[in-house]
């Protein structure tokens, strides 16, 4: 990684506190809260990079792809000084024109109408694990037994990709999103294997390797059309594998986070099985799974009364907006009365979350079911956090039921 | 009832100038200066004129300009009214609503594209030529016209050299667009270039010829009179009925469908709450609905099942959903 301090603007407050520690990334809140009050774009001076901790700004910054572009990398590696050390996402790190065929195609692959096929499939293998899960005992681990154990049930099925070899699949991801912080202990320990991982991610998008009827099917379909290049398709199958699988896991594991700490939640959620999409957004509000992404400043850009200089790295902390007073009521509250339309835990403008309606379907099918036969959740231990430079995790959360 | 008080977004007409004989573009933009909707090549916009006659028109200016859309709009004599009142009535300064936008027309990756456009369908031409240049496809355009007087943005074109061929009917009679299409420089790569096409009838009418010829999906046309199926909206009231909740709620103009079901206590999630994201999308029981999204094609459109009610309304009295 190389970065290079900017030109101090001294209307910029800065900061000296490292935002990918060990002890940042355990629990983001206190430092999210200090990143917020110090101002409107804060320089962190230890990577040379702007940060945005408030709602507004983030949002704004989101928006404007015109003024922070996403080519240069959404991590802290600016591609045009560096290599990146995967073929860029024709997604989450391209600007119009390139993103436009790319996106069209996986909104339309992904959207509200394709999925409407897979719901009652995945609530029926909802209700199956579920099922499952309770025979075995009403104590468990709810990150491996739930919150991993759906999505890797459901989604790689749903993209038609073979049952060999899909444990790459968490830890490819795992190194992914750290892979857009700094070469901290983090990267250090997820490099001695990710050539494998990333040799196996990418040989299940090839045509051959997919079956018919999924999500990579209707990739490679839309490249028959022309919507999409040959040499395309694979890198949009790609992007599902990548985004789709640990940032679920990793809702899932928040929203049962929530529901076990707060039994008024799950009490009301029982009764309106409906909240359970409300459960699951503001889930992700409070806890945003994708922690932070980066930008590039496209031109000299006055935010704020700072004036940040082209062609540098802006820290957009999404979780932070989530949880800004100046945006939201009791922020850190999860509270299902809330309205949490708006947050930006999926993002917000062109680069908006294109599988959010899967993840959304995924969560809510097995929170569904699991209010079909649980009365009550409690934790029994502390659950333990697992540690990302990008996603807000839990490695550990030890719980048990009471059968309703 | 004026538009603020239809809920339609609103825009103020900025600048209107002549582009060619019988040809006024528009640059409308936020009355605030905010950013508008993002849009792709090829896209148009619900044009909503003061009397509540929608209109749709394809963008020509650039994707990467976030604050104004610019549309052409040709006077059209024998057409309803919609492009009369833009040409004799419409004032810099004045208010329009709009919808959208929405693509119907994308341009889609491949090695060398051949642009046909006839007249006023230069339109969606213009950001699809910027696109193609910056994405390094190789391109050619042949614009088609009645005579040059009359032709837009020609001075806009000049820049592109001699990958335009304008041809004119008073100076050069009938073109072959079959011929101009299989000789050229790139005439060899004929089968693997896209054709993208949008004018009047005649002109779609003979594409749609060399389009059975060609490989599905490497043939795209925009014809006018699909941009011209807009329904006008309605301005008045209308129920919407939640499927099993035995609840009717009134819809005033002016309040979209999401904010009134919230109103009256129904659990609703939006996102983009501009017929985007399709977060809030939900599904329809009955009634017949004005679809406003950006999201389902026409097929989809024509099959009824969708309903996004952070901006689709209803044409029927009373539109009964499924949340």
């Amino acid at each position: 990684m190389t970065t290079s301090t900017p030109v101090l603007d001294t209307t910029i407050p800065t900061s000296n506190e490292d935002p990918f520690s060990q002890e940042v990334l355990a629990d983001p809140l206190p430092f999210q809260r200090r990143l917020r009050e110090a101002g409107e774009v804060v320089l962190l001076e230890r990577y040379g990079v702007f940060a945005m901790g408030r709602y507004e700004t983030v949002r704004a910054a989101l928006l404007d792809w015109q003024g922070f572009e996403s080519s240069a990398g959404v991590g802290i590696t600016d591609f045009r000084k560096e290599t990146p050390w995967r073929p860029p996402s024709l997604l989450l790190e391209a600007d119009p024109p390139h993103h436009d065929a790319p996106r069209s195609v996986l909104e339309r692959v992904l959207g509200p109408r394709a999925l409407r096929e897979l719901a009652p499939r995945w609530e029926a293998d909802a209700d199956d694990l579920i099922d499952e899960v309770l025979a075995q005992g009403i104590e468990f681990d709810a990150v491996e037994s739930l919150a991993e154990a759906f999505p890797l049930r459901v989604f790689p099925d749903a993209v038609g990709i073979p049952a060999d070899g899909r444990e790459h699949l968490l830890p490819y991801g795992d190194h992914l999103f750290n892979s857009f912080g700094p070469e901290n202990f983090l990267v250090q320990h997820g490099a001695p294997h990710i050539g494998e991982h990333s040799a196996w991610v990418n040989e299940q998008c090839a045509r051959d390797r997919i079956s018919p009827g999924g999500f990579g099917a209707a990739i490679w379909a839309a490249a028959d059309r022309g919507d999409l290049t040959a040499d395309q398709a694979p890198l949009v199958v790609r992007s599902l594998l990548s985004a789709g699988v640990d940032t679920t896991v990793h809702a899932i594991g928040a929203v049962l986070h929530a529901v076990a700490t707060h039994p008024d939640a799950w009490a009301e959620l029982r009764a309106d099985p409906s909240l359970a999409r409300v459960a699951f957004d503001e889930a992700i509000r409070l806890e945003a799974p994708v922690q932070t992404f980066f930008r590039t400043t496209t031109r000299d850009i006055e935010l704020g009364g700072a004036h940040i200089p082209a062609r540098n790295k802006i820290l957009m902390f999404l979780g932070s907006a989530n949880s800004d007073p100046r945006r939201w009521t009791d922020p850190e509250r999860f509270d299902l009365s809330r309205d949490p339309s708006g947050h930006v835990g999926f993002g917000m403008g062109i680069h908006q979350c294109v599988g959010q309606h899967v993840a959304r379907l995924e969560a809510v099918s097995l929170i569904t079911a699991l209010a079909r036969r649980v009365e009550s959740i409690q934790l029994i231990g502390t659950p333990e956090r697992h540690l990302n430079n990008t996603l807000r995790a839990w490695k550990r959360m030890p719980m048990r039921v009471e059968l309703a | 009832m004026t538009l603020i008080e239809t809920g339609a977004d609103v825009l103020v007409v900025t600048a209107k100038t002549q582009a060619a004989d019988e040809v006024v573009s528009l640059e409308l933009r936020r009355p605030d200066g905010g950013r508008l909707p993002d849009w792709t090549p090829g896209a148009h916009l619900d044009l909503v004129l003061p009397d509540g006659t929608t209109r749709q028109y394809s963008l020509h200016g650039d994707p990467r300009e976030a604050g104004a859309y610019r549309i052409a709009i040709l006077r059209e004599a024998d057409g309803r009214g919609g492009s009369r009142y833009v040409h004799d009535e419409l004032r810099e300064g004045d208010l329009v609503g709009f919808g959208g936008p929405r693509n119907t027309f994308r341009l889609t990756p491949a090695p060398s594209f051949a642009f046909v456009a006839g007249g006023i369908g230069i339109t969606p031409m213009l950001p699809m030529l910027r696109a193609a240049s910056l994405l390094g496809f190789s391109w050619r355009l042949l614009y088609l016209g009645r005579t040059r007087s009359r032709m837009a943005f020609l001075d806009e074109l000049a820049p592109y050299g001699d990958r335009v061929t304008v041809r004119t009917s008073d100076e050069h009679g009938p073109t072959d667009i079959r011929s101009w299409f299989e000789t050229g420089t790139d005439a060899a790569a004929t089968t693997q270039a896209k054709l993208y096409a949008c004018g009047p009838t005649r002109l779609t009418d003979a594409i749609s010829e060399l389009a059975v010829e060609r490989r599905p999906g490497w043939t795209r046309v925009e014809r006018f009179a699909a941009a011209e199926q807009g329904e006008p909206a309605r301005t008045t009231p209308f129920d919407v009925e939640v499927a099993g909740s035995g609840r009717r709620v009134r819809v005033a103009p002016g309040v979209t469908v999401a904010d009134a079901l919230r109103s009256a206590g129904f659990d609703l999630l939006t996102s983009c709450s501009r017929g985007v994201c399709g977060t809030c999308e939900t599904s329809i029981v009955a009634g017949v609905p004005d679809h406003r999204d950006a999201i389902l094609d026409d097929a989809e459109r024509a099959e009824g099942a969708c309903f996004f009610p952070c901006v689709s309304r209803s044409k029927s009295d009373r539109l009964v959903i499924a949340l």
